[in-house]
Protein backbone atom coordinates (compact mmCIF):
# COMPACT_ATOMS: atom_id res chain seq x y z
CA UNK A 1 0.00 0.00 0.00
CA UNK A 2 2.45 2.62 1.07
CA UNK A 3 4.83 1.21 -1.69
CA UNK A 4 1.80 1.71 -4.33
CA UNK A 5 1.18 5.44 -3.12
CA UNK A 6 5.23 6.40 -3.48
CA UNK A 7 4.78 4.64 -7.31
CA UNK A 8 2.05 6.90 -7.85
CA UNK A 9 3.67 9.58 -6.17
CA UNK A 10 6.66 9.54 -8.33
CA UNK A 11 4.29 9.63 -11.04
CA UNK A 12 2.78 12.37 -10.29
CA UNK A 13 6.24 13.61 -9.64
CA UNK A 14 7.60 12.57 -12.98
CA UNK A 15 4.24 13.74 -14.42
CA UNK A 16 4.66 17.26 -13.23
CA UNK A 17 8.13 17.84 -14.23
CA UNK A 18 8.15 16.34 -17.60
CA UNK A 19 5.00 18.09 -18.22
CA UNK A 20 6.89 21.65 -17.24
CA UNK A 21 9.77 20.49 -19.05
CA UNK A 22 7.75 20.02 -22.56
CA UNK A 23 5.89 23.55 -22.30
CA UNK A 24 9.71 24.85 -21.41
CA UNK A 25 10.83 22.56 -24.37
CA UNK A 26 8.01 23.14 -27.11
CA UNK A 27 8.79 26.90 -26.34
CA UNK A 28 12.33 26.65 -27.12
CA UNK A 29 11.79 23.94 -29.68
CA UNK A 30 9.02 26.60 -31.58
CA UNK A 31 11.79 29.24 -31.52
CA UNK A 32 14.23 27.20 -32.81
CA UNK A 33 12.04 26.43 -35.81
CA UNK A 34 11.27 30.40 -36.33
CA UNK A 35 12.50 32.76 -38.65
CA UNK A 36 14.03 35.24 -36.72
CA UNK A 37 15.18 33.53 -33.38
CA UNK A 38 18.11 31.73 -34.55
CA UNK A 39 19.22 34.76 -36.18
CA UNK A 40 19.19 36.44 -33.20
CA UNK A 41 21.05 33.60 -31.32
CA UNK A 42 23.82 33.51 -34.35
CA UNK A 43 24.77 37.10 -33.23
CA UNK A 44 26.89 35.29 -30.75
CA UNK A 45 29.32 34.68 -33.43
CA UNK A 46 30.22 38.12 -34.51
CA UNK A 47 30.32 38.75 -30.90
CA UNK A 48 32.41 36.01 -29.87
CA UNK A 49 34.73 36.47 -32.71
CA UNK A 50 35.52 40.31 -32.07
CA UNK A 51 36.23 39.89 -28.58
CA UNK A 52 38.34 36.65 -29.00
CA UNK A 53 40.33 38.88 -32.11
CA UNK A 54 40.44 42.02 -29.56
CA UNK A 55 42.30 39.61 -26.65
CA UNK A 56 44.28 37.34 -28.61
CA UNK A 57 47.47 38.38 -29.78
CA UNK A 58 47.60 37.72 -33.56
CA UNK A 59 50.62 35.39 -33.39
CA UNK A 60 49.52 33.78 -30.24
CA UNK A 61 50.68 30.08 -30.70
CA UNK A 62 48.86 27.15 -29.76
CA UNK A 63 50.26 24.90 -27.17
CA UNK A 64 52.46 22.40 -28.64
CA UNK A 65 52.87 18.79 -26.78
CA UNK A 66 55.70 16.76 -26.36
CA UNK A 67 56.36 13.16 -28.14
CA UNK A 68 54.76 11.58 -24.97
CA UNK A 69 51.30 13.09 -25.02
CA UNK A 70 50.61 12.24 -28.66
CA UNK A 71 47.20 10.38 -28.71
CA UNK A 72 47.98 6.72 -29.30
CA UNK A 73 44.80 6.25 -32.06
CA UNK A 74 44.21 9.68 -33.68
CA UNK A 75 40.19 9.84 -34.54
CA UNK A 76 39.53 9.97 -38.60
CA UNK A 77 36.65 12.17 -38.48
CA UNK A 78 34.68 13.62 -40.92
CA UNK A 79 35.30 11.58 -44.33
CA UNK A 80 37.85 8.74 -44.44
CA UNK A 81 37.72 8.03 -47.59
CA UNK A 82 36.62 11.02 -50.97
CA UNK A 83 35.56 7.27 -52.49
CA UNK A 84 35.75 9.28 -56.30
CA UNK A 85 37.31 7.62 -59.05
CA UNK A 86 39.68 10.39 -59.52
CA UNK A 87 40.90 10.37 -55.91
CA UNK A 88 41.29 6.29 -56.38
CA UNK A 89 43.37 7.01 -59.23
CA UNK A 90 45.44 9.91 -57.36
CA UNK A 91 46.06 7.14 -54.53
CA UNK A 92 47.18 4.42 -56.99
CA UNK A 93 49.79 6.92 -58.22
CA UNK A 94 50.48 7.28 -54.86
CA UNK A 95 49.45 10.95 -55.25
CA UNK A 96 52.68 11.59 -57.85
CA UNK A 97 50.15 13.93 -59.94
CA UNK A 98 48.38 15.90 -56.84
CA UNK A 99 48.75 19.51 -57.22
CA UNK A 100 48.06 22.65 -55.46
CA UNK A 101 46.48 25.44 -56.68
CA UNK A 102 46.25 28.38 -55.17
CA UNK A 103 44.42 31.02 -57.29
CA UNK A 104 41.65 33.92 -57.47
CA UNK A 105 42.76 37.58 -55.87
CA UNK A 106 45.99 36.84 -56.01
CA UNK A 107 49.31 38.68 -58.01
CA UNK A 108 50.62 35.34 -59.07
CA UNK A 109 48.44 31.81 -59.20
CA UNK A 110 50.70 29.06 -59.00
CA UNK A 111 50.41 25.63 -58.62
CA UNK A 112 52.46 23.31 -56.50
CA UNK A 113 53.08 19.06 -56.98
CA UNK A 114 53.42 17.32 -53.48
CA UNK A 115 57.00 16.77 -54.27
CA UNK A 116 57.32 20.34 -54.50
CA UNK A 117 55.31 21.35 -51.99
CA UNK A 118 57.73 19.08 -49.51
CA UNK A 119 60.55 20.68 -50.53
CA UNK A 120 59.78 23.92 -49.42
CA UNK A 121 60.46 24.79 -45.53
CA UNK A 122 58.42 22.34 -43.10
CA UNK A 123 56.80 23.21 -39.97
CA UNK A 124 56.18 20.11 -37.47
CA UNK A 125 54.15 20.69 -34.56
CA UNK A 126 52.35 18.59 -31.90
CA UNK A 127 49.06 20.05 -31.67
CA UNK A 128 45.74 19.65 -29.99
CA UNK A 129 42.63 18.88 -32.62
CA UNK A 130 39.28 19.85 -30.21
CA UNK A 131 36.40 18.36 -32.57
CA UNK A 132 33.21 19.92 -32.05
CA UNK A 133 31.55 17.22 -30.27
CA UNK A 134 34.14 17.75 -27.83
CA UNK A 135 36.94 14.85 -27.74
CA UNK A 136 40.72 16.30 -28.63
CA UNK A 137 43.44 14.42 -29.83
CA UNK A 138 46.94 15.00 -29.68
CA UNK A 139 48.95 14.74 -33.02
CA UNK A 140 52.11 15.74 -34.81
CA UNK A 141 51.59 17.57 -37.72
CA UNK A 142 54.31 18.11 -40.70
CA UNK A 143 53.85 20.83 -43.60
CA UNK A 144 54.05 23.62 -45.14
CA UNK A 145 53.21 26.92 -43.36
CA UNK A 146 50.18 29.14 -45.82
CA UNK A 147 51.85 31.83 -45.14
CA UNK A 148 54.97 30.74 -47.18
CA UNK A 149 52.39 29.81 -50.20
CA UNK A 150 51.05 33.32 -49.69
CA UNK A 151 54.01 34.99 -49.81
CA UNK A 152 54.73 33.74 -53.54
CA UNK A 153 51.55 33.97 -54.57
CA UNK A 154 50.71 37.85 -53.17
CA UNK A 155 47.20 37.79 -52.35
CA UNK A 156 45.15 41.38 -53.47
CA UNK A 157 44.11 43.83 -51.05
CA UNK A 158 40.53 42.88 -51.47
CA UNK A 159 40.95 39.37 -50.72
CA UNK A 160 39.37 38.20 -47.23
CA UNK A 161 38.65 34.89 -47.42
CA UNK A 162 40.88 31.68 -48.32
CA UNK A 163 38.52 29.08 -49.93
CA UNK A 164 39.63 25.47 -49.52
CA UNK A 165 38.70 22.94 -51.83
CA UNK A 166 38.67 19.10 -51.56
CA UNK A 167 38.83 16.41 -53.30
CA UNK A 168 35.88 14.78 -50.81
CA UNK A 169 31.78 14.95 -51.57
CA UNK A 170 29.15 14.04 -49.52
CA UNK A 171 26.29 11.11 -49.85
CA UNK A 172 24.57 13.90 -52.01
CA UNK A 173 27.55 14.91 -54.16
CA UNK A 174 27.90 18.27 -52.68
CA UNK A 175 31.80 18.56 -52.37
CA UNK A 176 33.75 19.83 -49.24
CA UNK A 177 35.22 23.08 -48.87
CA UNK A 178 36.28 25.05 -46.20
CA UNK A 179 37.11 29.03 -45.22
CA UNK A 180 39.66 30.71 -42.89
CA UNK A 181 40.48 34.89 -43.00
CA UNK A 182 43.08 35.17 -45.22
CA UNK A 183 44.60 37.58 -42.26
CA UNK A 184 44.73 33.94 -40.59
CA UNK A 185 46.95 32.05 -43.45
CA UNK A 186 50.09 33.87 -42.06
CA UNK A 187 49.66 32.30 -38.40
CA UNK A 188 53.01 30.58 -37.86
CA UNK A 189 51.10 27.44 -36.89
CA UNK A 190 48.57 27.03 -39.89
CA UNK A 191 49.82 24.93 -42.51
CA UNK A 192 49.40 22.52 -45.15
CA UNK A 193 50.08 19.30 -43.98
CA UNK A 194 51.35 16.06 -45.59
CA UNK A 195 52.14 14.06 -42.72
CA UNK A 196 51.08 12.96 -39.32
CA UNK A 197 53.15 11.24 -36.50
CA UNK A 198 56.25 11.31 -39.09
CA UNK A 199 54.42 9.27 -41.62
CA UNK A 200 52.67 10.37 -44.62
CA UNK A 201 48.96 11.14 -44.33
CA UNK A 202 46.95 7.87 -45.21
CA UNK A 203 43.90 8.21 -46.82
CA UNK A 204 41.55 8.41 -43.50
CA UNK A 205 43.68 11.53 -42.38
CA UNK A 206 42.89 13.08 -45.87
CA UNK A 207 45.64 11.83 -47.45
CA UNK A 208 48.15 13.80 -48.99
CA UNK A 209 47.13 17.39 -47.82
CA UNK A 210 45.49 18.41 -45.23
CA UNK A 211 44.65 22.41 -43.45
CA UNK A 212 45.53 22.48 -39.94
CA UNK A 213 44.40 25.63 -38.30
CA UNK A 214 45.11 24.97 -34.78
CA UNK A 215 43.70 27.82 -33.33
CA UNK A 216 40.00 26.94 -34.32
CA UNK A 217 38.15 23.48 -34.12
CA UNK A 218 38.15 20.37 -35.88
CA UNK A 219 35.59 21.26 -38.69
CA UNK A 220 37.81 23.91 -40.19
CA UNK A 221 40.85 21.59 -40.72
CA UNK A 222 39.64 21.03 -44.53
CA UNK A 223 40.85 17.64 -45.62
CA UNK A 224 42.24 16.36 -49.06
CA UNK A 225 42.96 19.88 -49.89
CA UNK A 226 43.37 20.23 -53.71
CA UNK A 227 43.02 24.20 -54.24
CA UNK A 228 42.63 27.48 -52.23
CA UNK A 229 41.22 30.47 -53.91
CA UNK A 230 41.17 33.91 -52.44
CA UNK A 231 37.97 35.59 -52.39
CA UNK A 232 36.21 38.56 -51.20
CA UNK A 233 32.84 37.47 -50.55
CA UNK A 234 32.15 33.50 -49.71
CA UNK A 235 28.34 34.33 -51.10
CA UNK A 236 28.21 32.26 -54.20
CA UNK A 237 30.22 29.20 -53.38
CA UNK A 238 28.91 25.99 -52.16
CA UNK A 239 25.85 27.07 -49.89
CA UNK A 240 27.27 31.01 -48.73
CA UNK A 241 27.90 30.30 -45.82
CA UNK A 242 31.90 29.42 -46.10
CA UNK A 243 31.96 26.25 -45.36
CA UNK A 244 30.64 22.30 -45.85
CA UNK A 245 29.73 22.30 -41.74
CA UNK A 246 28.83 26.25 -42.13
CA UNK A 247 26.01 25.38 -44.61
CA UNK A 248 24.72 22.86 -41.53
CA UNK A 249 24.56 25.35 -39.49
CA UNK A 250 27.99 25.77 -37.66
CA UNK A 251 29.82 28.72 -36.90
CA UNK A 252 31.81 29.65 -39.64
CA UNK A 253 34.19 31.29 -36.42
CA UNK A 254 35.00 28.35 -34.51
CA UNK A 255 37.11 29.57 -31.74
CA UNK A 256 34.98 27.91 -29.12
CA UNK B 1 -4.73 27.51 7.60
CA UNK B 2 -7.11 30.15 9.74
CA UNK B 3 -4.06 31.47 11.46
CA UNK B 4 -2.27 32.04 8.68
CA UNK B 5 -5.25 34.49 6.44
CA UNK B 6 -5.14 35.89 9.59
CA UNK B 7 -1.74 36.94 9.71
CA UNK B 8 -1.64 37.89 6.72
CA UNK B 9 -4.43 40.66 7.18
CA UNK B 10 -1.93 41.45 9.57
CA UNK B 11 0.36 42.28 7.58
CA UNK B 12 -1.24 44.72 5.16
CA UNK B 13 -2.42 46.38 8.10
CA UNK B 14 0.36 47.19 9.92
CA UNK B 15 2.12 47.42 6.87
CA UNK B 16 -0.37 50.14 5.77
CA UNK B 17 0.06 51.69 9.45
CA UNK B 18 4.05 51.83 9.33
CA UNK B 19 4.17 53.55 5.67
CA UNK B 20 2.43 56.28 7.51
CA UNK B 21 3.72 56.78 10.57
CA UNK B 22 7.23 56.64 9.03
CA UNK B 23 8.07 55.71 5.42
CA UNK B 24 10.60 52.44 5.02
CA UNK B 25 13.95 53.43 3.35
CA UNK B 26 14.45 50.55 1.07
CA UNK B 27 17.71 50.36 1.61
CA UNK B 28 19.50 47.22 3.07
CA UNK B 29 19.16 43.96 4.23
CA UNK B 30 19.39 45.32 7.79
CA UNK B 31 17.26 48.65 7.19
CA UNK B 32 14.14 47.71 8.47
CA UNK B 33 10.92 49.38 9.21
CA UNK B 34 10.40 48.66 12.96
CA UNK B 35 6.70 47.96 14.02
CA UNK B 36 6.79 47.38 17.19
CA UNK B 37 3.30 48.31 18.00
CA UNK B 38 3.01 44.68 18.81
CA UNK B 39 0.25 42.36 19.96
CA UNK B 40 1.73 38.60 19.08
CA UNK B 41 2.56 37.25 16.38
CA UNK B 42 4.81 40.51 15.63
CA UNK B 43 5.65 41.00 11.78
CA UNK B 44 7.52 43.14 10.75
CA UNK B 45 8.65 43.83 7.10
CA UNK B 46 11.98 43.80 5.68
CA UNK B 47 12.97 45.09 2.36
CA UNK B 48 15.43 42.23 1.83
CA UNK B 49 16.50 42.31 -1.25
CA UNK B 50 17.66 44.99 -3.43
CA UNK B 51 16.40 45.58 -7.22
CA UNK B 52 19.92 44.72 -9.01
CA UNK B 53 19.67 41.60 -7.07
CA UNK B 54 16.45 40.82 -8.04
CA UNK B 55 17.01 41.98 -11.97
CA UNK B 56 19.69 39.66 -11.67
CA UNK B 57 18.48 36.96 -9.92
CA UNK B 58 15.65 36.08 -12.30
CA UNK B 59 17.35 36.43 -15.42
CA UNK B 60 19.62 34.23 -14.38
CA UNK B 61 16.37 31.69 -13.89
CA UNK B 62 15.78 31.32 -17.84
CA UNK B 63 19.40 31.78 -18.77
CA UNK B 64 20.66 29.09 -16.54
CA UNK B 65 18.11 26.61 -17.40
CA UNK B 66 18.42 27.13 -21.30
CA UNK B 67 22.27 26.75 -20.73
CA UNK B 68 21.88 23.27 -18.93
CA UNK B 69 19.71 22.09 -21.57
CA UNK B 70 21.65 23.14 -24.39
CA UNK B 71 24.74 21.95 -22.57
CA UNK B 72 23.33 18.71 -22.03
CA UNK B 73 22.76 18.72 -25.73
CA UNK B 74 26.37 19.45 -26.42
CA UNK B 75 27.61 16.63 -24.50
CA UNK B 76 24.97 14.18 -26.28
CA UNK B 77 27.35 14.45 -29.26
CA UNK B 78 30.36 13.25 -27.38
CA UNK B 79 29.09 11.39 -24.44
CA UNK B 80 32.14 10.96 -22.54
CA UNK B 81 34.32 13.11 -20.62
CA UNK B 82 37.92 13.20 -19.54
CA UNK B 83 40.75 14.07 -17.48
CA UNK B 84 44.51 15.35 -19.49
CA UNK B 85 44.60 17.48 -22.54
CA UNK B 86 43.31 14.31 -24.68
CA UNK B 87 40.43 12.06 -25.15
CA UNK B 88 41.51 8.23 -24.77
CA UNK B 89 38.56 6.91 -26.06
CA UNK B 90 39.20 3.35 -23.55
CA UNK B 91 39.70 6.04 -20.66
CA UNK B 92 36.79 7.74 -19.80
CA UNK B 93 36.25 9.27 -16.17
CA UNK B 94 32.42 8.91 -17.55
CA UNK B 95 30.99 7.44 -20.09
CA UNK B 96 27.21 6.87 -21.32
CA UNK B 97 27.59 4.15 -24.16
CA UNK B 98 24.96 2.13 -25.87
CA UNK B 99 25.93 -1.94 -25.90
CA UNK B 100 24.79 -4.19 -28.02
CA UNK B 101 23.85 -7.41 -26.22
CA UNK B 102 24.49 -10.91 -27.35
CA UNK B 103 20.26 -11.30 -28.37
CA UNK B 104 20.24 -8.09 -30.03
CA UNK B 105 19.04 -5.84 -27.27
CA UNK B 106 20.83 -2.99 -26.53
CA UNK B 107 21.69 -1.86 -22.62
CA UNK B 108 23.25 1.36 -21.91
CA UNK B 109 26.46 1.42 -19.55
CA UNK B 110 27.11 4.50 -17.84
CA UNK B 111 31.00 4.57 -16.38
CA UNK B 112 31.94 6.94 -13.87
CA UNK B 113 35.74 6.59 -12.59
CA UNK B 114 35.64 2.67 -13.86
CA UNK B 115 32.42 1.95 -12.13
CA UNK B 116 29.75 0.60 -14.37
CA UNK B 117 26.16 1.19 -14.51
CA UNK B 118 23.40 -0.39 -16.37
CA UNK B 119 21.25 2.87 -16.78
CA UNK B 120 18.92 1.22 -19.18
CA UNK B 121 15.67 3.22 -20.11
CA UNK B 122 17.22 6.24 -17.99
CA UNK B 123 20.50 7.67 -19.98
CA UNK B 124 21.98 6.85 -22.99
CA UNK B 125 19.04 5.70 -24.99
CA UNK B 126 15.65 7.22 -25.56
CA UNK B 127 12.48 7.27 -27.95
CA UNK B 128 14.73 4.30 -30.19
CA UNK B 129 17.65 7.16 -30.38
CA UNK B 130 20.51 6.14 -29.32
CA UNK B 131 21.26 9.81 -27.04
CA UNK B 132 22.89 10.20 -23.70
CA UNK B 133 20.37 12.33 -22.50
CA UNK B 134 16.76 12.17 -22.95
CA UNK B 135 15.14 14.54 -25.41
CA UNK B 136 12.99 16.56 -22.22
CA UNK B 137 16.33 18.11 -20.91
CA UNK B 138 17.54 18.98 -23.78
CA UNK B 139 17.28 22.14 -26.21
CA UNK B 140 16.20 21.83 -28.90
CA UNK B 141 14.86 18.35 -28.02
CA UNK B 142 16.26 16.42 -31.02
CA UNK B 143 19.40 15.97 -31.25
CA UNK B 144 21.23 18.93 -33.01
CA UNK B 145 24.28 19.83 -32.42
CA UNK B 146 24.88 22.78 -34.48
CA UNK B 147 21.59 24.40 -32.96
CA UNK B 148 22.48 23.71 -29.37
CA UNK B 149 25.62 25.65 -29.76
CA UNK B 150 24.21 28.47 -31.13
CA UNK B 151 22.04 28.18 -28.08
CA UNK B 152 24.84 27.69 -25.46
CA UNK B 153 27.13 30.26 -26.81
CA UNK B 154 24.32 33.15 -26.75
CA UNK B 155 22.68 32.75 -23.30
CA UNK B 156 26.60 32.05 -22.16
CA UNK B 157 27.29 35.69 -23.44
CA UNK B 158 24.12 37.06 -21.40
CA UNK B 159 25.07 35.27 -18.38
CA UNK B 160 28.66 36.59 -18.20
CA UNK B 161 27.54 39.77 -18.70
CA UNK B 162 24.52 39.61 -16.22
CA UNK B 163 27.30 38.03 -13.76
CA UNK B 164 29.70 40.86 -13.96
CA UNK B 165 27.09 43.45 -13.55
CA UNK B 166 26.37 41.93 -10.70
CA UNK B 167 29.35 41.07 -8.82
CA UNK B 168 30.03 44.60 -9.71
CA UNK B 169 26.89 45.67 -7.84
CA UNK B 170 27.73 43.15 -5.17
CA UNK B 171 31.18 44.81 -4.19
CA UNK B 172 29.90 48.41 -4.85
CA UNK B 173 26.96 48.43 -2.73
CA UNK B 174 28.88 45.78 -0.21
CA UNK B 175 26.08 43.36 -0.47
CA UNK B 176 28.83 40.68 -0.95
CA UNK B 177 30.99 41.57 2.15
CA UNK B 178 27.69 42.25 4.38
CA UNK B 179 25.52 39.69 3.86
CA UNK B 180 27.19 36.96 1.76
CA UNK B 181 30.14 36.92 3.65
CA UNK B 182 29.92 34.63 6.64
CA UNK B 183 31.26 36.11 10.03
CA UNK B 184 32.97 34.44 12.70
CA UNK B 185 29.97 33.71 14.71
CA UNK B 186 28.19 32.81 11.84
CA UNK B 187 30.85 30.12 11.09
CA UNK B 188 30.95 29.35 15.26
CA UNK B 189 27.57 28.37 14.58
CA UNK B 190 27.82 25.94 11.63
CA UNK B 191 26.63 22.90 13.53
CA UNK B 192 23.59 24.56 15.14
CA UNK B 193 22.54 25.47 11.60
CA UNK B 194 23.88 21.87 10.35
CA UNK B 195 21.09 20.62 12.68
CA UNK B 196 18.31 22.94 12.04
CA UNK B 197 18.47 22.43 8.73
CA UNK B 198 17.92 19.14 8.60
CA UNK B 199 15.14 19.06 10.89
CA UNK B 200 13.76 21.72 8.90
CA UNK B 201 13.53 24.14 12.06
CA UNK B 202 13.60 27.48 10.07
CA UNK B 203 14.86 30.64 11.19
CA UNK B 204 11.61 33.25 12.78
CA UNK B 205 12.10 36.48 13.53
CA UNK B 206 15.33 38.59 13.54
CA UNK B 207 16.98 35.65 12.50
CA UNK B 208 14.55 35.14 9.14
CA UNK B 209 15.35 38.89 8.12
CA UNK B 210 19.26 37.84 7.51
CA UNK B 211 21.16 34.59 5.72
CA UNK B 212 21.99 32.13 7.82
CA UNK B 213 25.87 30.58 7.40
CA UNK B 214 24.34 27.91 5.47
CA UNK B 215 22.85 30.39 3.21
CA UNK B 216 25.69 32.49 3.33
CA UNK B 217 27.77 30.01 1.99
CA UNK B 218 25.56 28.40 -0.72
CA UNK B 219 25.34 31.20 -2.07
CA UNK B 220 28.79 32.78 -1.80
CA UNK B 221 29.96 29.40 -3.20
CA UNK B 222 28.03 29.37 -5.84
CA UNK B 223 28.05 32.96 -7.16
CA UNK B 224 32.13 33.54 -6.41
CA UNK B 225 33.04 30.00 -6.97
CA UNK B 226 31.06 27.69 -9.13
CA UNK B 227 29.97 30.08 -11.34
CA UNK B 228 33.59 31.79 -12.35
CA UNK B 229 34.70 28.08 -12.50
CA UNK B 230 31.69 27.36 -15.01
CA UNK B 231 32.85 30.28 -17.33
CA UNK B 232 36.53 30.05 -17.00
CA UNK B 233 36.19 25.96 -17.57
CA UNK B 234 34.12 26.96 -20.68
CA UNK B 235 36.14 29.56 -22.16
CA UNK B 236 39.17 26.56 -21.60
CA UNK B 237 37.67 24.98 -24.10
CA UNK B 238 38.08 27.18 -27.08
CA UNK B 239 41.44 27.12 -28.47
CA UNK B 240 41.57 30.07 -29.45
CA UNK B 241 41.46 31.40 -25.74
CA UNK B 242 43.94 28.71 -25.23
CA UNK B 243 46.14 30.29 -27.06
CA UNK B 244 45.33 33.63 -25.27
CA UNK B 245 45.90 32.30 -22.39
CA UNK B 246 47.78 29.65 -21.65
CA UNK B 247 47.28 29.27 -17.90
CA UNK B 248 43.89 28.05 -18.10
CA UNK B 249 45.15 24.83 -19.36
CA UNK B 250 47.42 24.16 -16.76
CA UNK B 251 45.33 25.60 -13.99
CA UNK B 252 42.37 23.25 -14.70
CA UNK B 253 45.14 20.16 -15.97
CA UNK B 254 44.48 20.32 -19.69
CA UNK B 255 41.18 21.04 -22.13
CA UNK B 256 39.36 17.29 -21.37
CA UNK B 257 39.64 18.02 -17.47
CA UNK B 258 38.24 21.52 -17.99
CA UNK B 259 35.56 19.53 -20.03
CA UNK B 260 35.01 17.40 -16.88
CA UNK B 261 35.12 20.07 -14.42
CA UNK B 262 32.52 22.30 -16.62
CA UNK B 263 30.05 19.03 -16.33
CA UNK B 264 30.58 18.88 -12.90
CA UNK B 265 30.28 22.69 -11.72
CA UNK B 266 26.84 21.98 -14.08
CA UNK B 267 25.52 19.75 -11.67
CA UNK B 268 26.69 21.41 -8.94
CA UNK B 269 24.17 24.49 -10.16
CA UNK B 270 21.60 21.80 -10.94
CA UNK B 271 21.77 20.78 -7.23
CA UNK B 272 22.03 23.99 -5.72
CA UNK B 273 19.16 24.59 -7.85
CA UNK B 274 16.85 22.17 -6.77
CA UNK B 275 17.72 22.47 -2.66
CA UNK B 276 17.67 26.22 -3.09
CA UNK B 277 13.99 25.79 -4.76
CA UNK B 278 13.07 23.26 -1.74
CA UNK B 279 14.63 25.40 0.90
CA UNK B 280 11.97 28.51 -0.95
CA UNK B 281 8.93 25.94 -0.85
CA UNK B 282 9.42 24.98 2.68
CA UNK B 283 9.85 28.14 4.24
CA UNK B 284 7.04 30.27 3.10
CA UNK B 285 6.81 29.95 -0.48
CA UNK B 286 4.61 33.25 -0.89
CA UNK B 287 6.45 35.24 1.09
CA UNK B 288 10.18 33.93 -0.59
CA UNK B 289 8.53 34.55 -4.19
CA UNK B 290 7.26 37.96 -3.05
CA UNK B 291 10.49 39.23 -1.38
CA UNK B 292 12.51 38.20 -4.67
CA UNK B 293 10.02 40.13 -6.70
CA UNK B 294 9.07 43.09 -5.15
CA UNK B 295 11.71 42.94 -2.39
CA UNK B 296 9.41 42.82 0.89
CA UNK B 297 9.76 39.77 3.14
CA UNK B 298 7.45 39.66 6.60
CA UNK B 299 9.63 38.25 9.33
CA UNK B 300 7.56 37.22 12.49
CA UNK B 301 8.33 37.73 15.95
CA UNK B 302 6.93 35.15 18.58
CA UNK B 303 6.32 36.66 21.57
CA UNK B 304 5.62 40.39 22.83
CA UNK B 305 8.87 43.04 23.33
CA UNK B 306 11.14 40.34 21.24
CA UNK B 307 13.22 43.55 20.24
CA UNK B 308 13.30 46.32 22.50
Amino acid sequence: MKHERAMERRRFLKGTLGAASLVALSGCDNLTQSSWFPAILSKAERWTETAQRAITPQNALAKEYGEADISKIFPANGNTDPGTEQYAEHVAQKFSEWTLDVVGLVQMPRSWSLAALKELPSRTQITRHDCVEGWSAIGKWTGVPLGDLMHQVEPLPNARYAVFHCADVDDEGVSYYESIAVADCYHPQTILAYELNGEPLDVPHSAPLRLRFERQLGYKQAKYVMKVALVESLAGIGGGKGGYWEDQGYEWYAGI
Amino acid sequence: MAVRIQSEAAVSQKADLGLMEEPPAPETLSTVSTLTVATPPAIERVNRHRLPVRISHWLNVPFLIILIMSGLQIFNAHPALYWGDRSDRDRPVFSIRPVQMDDGELKVVTTILGHQFDTTGVLGYSDGMRRAFPAWVTIPSAKWLAMGRQWHLFFSWLFVINGLIFTAYAFASRHATRDLTPTGKDLRSIGKSLRDHLVLRHPTGDEAKRYNVLQKLAYASILFFIAPLIVFTGLAMSPTIDTAFPWLLTIFGGRQSARTIHFVACFSFVGFIVVHVLQVILTGFFNNIRSMVTGWFVAKHEGVGHEA
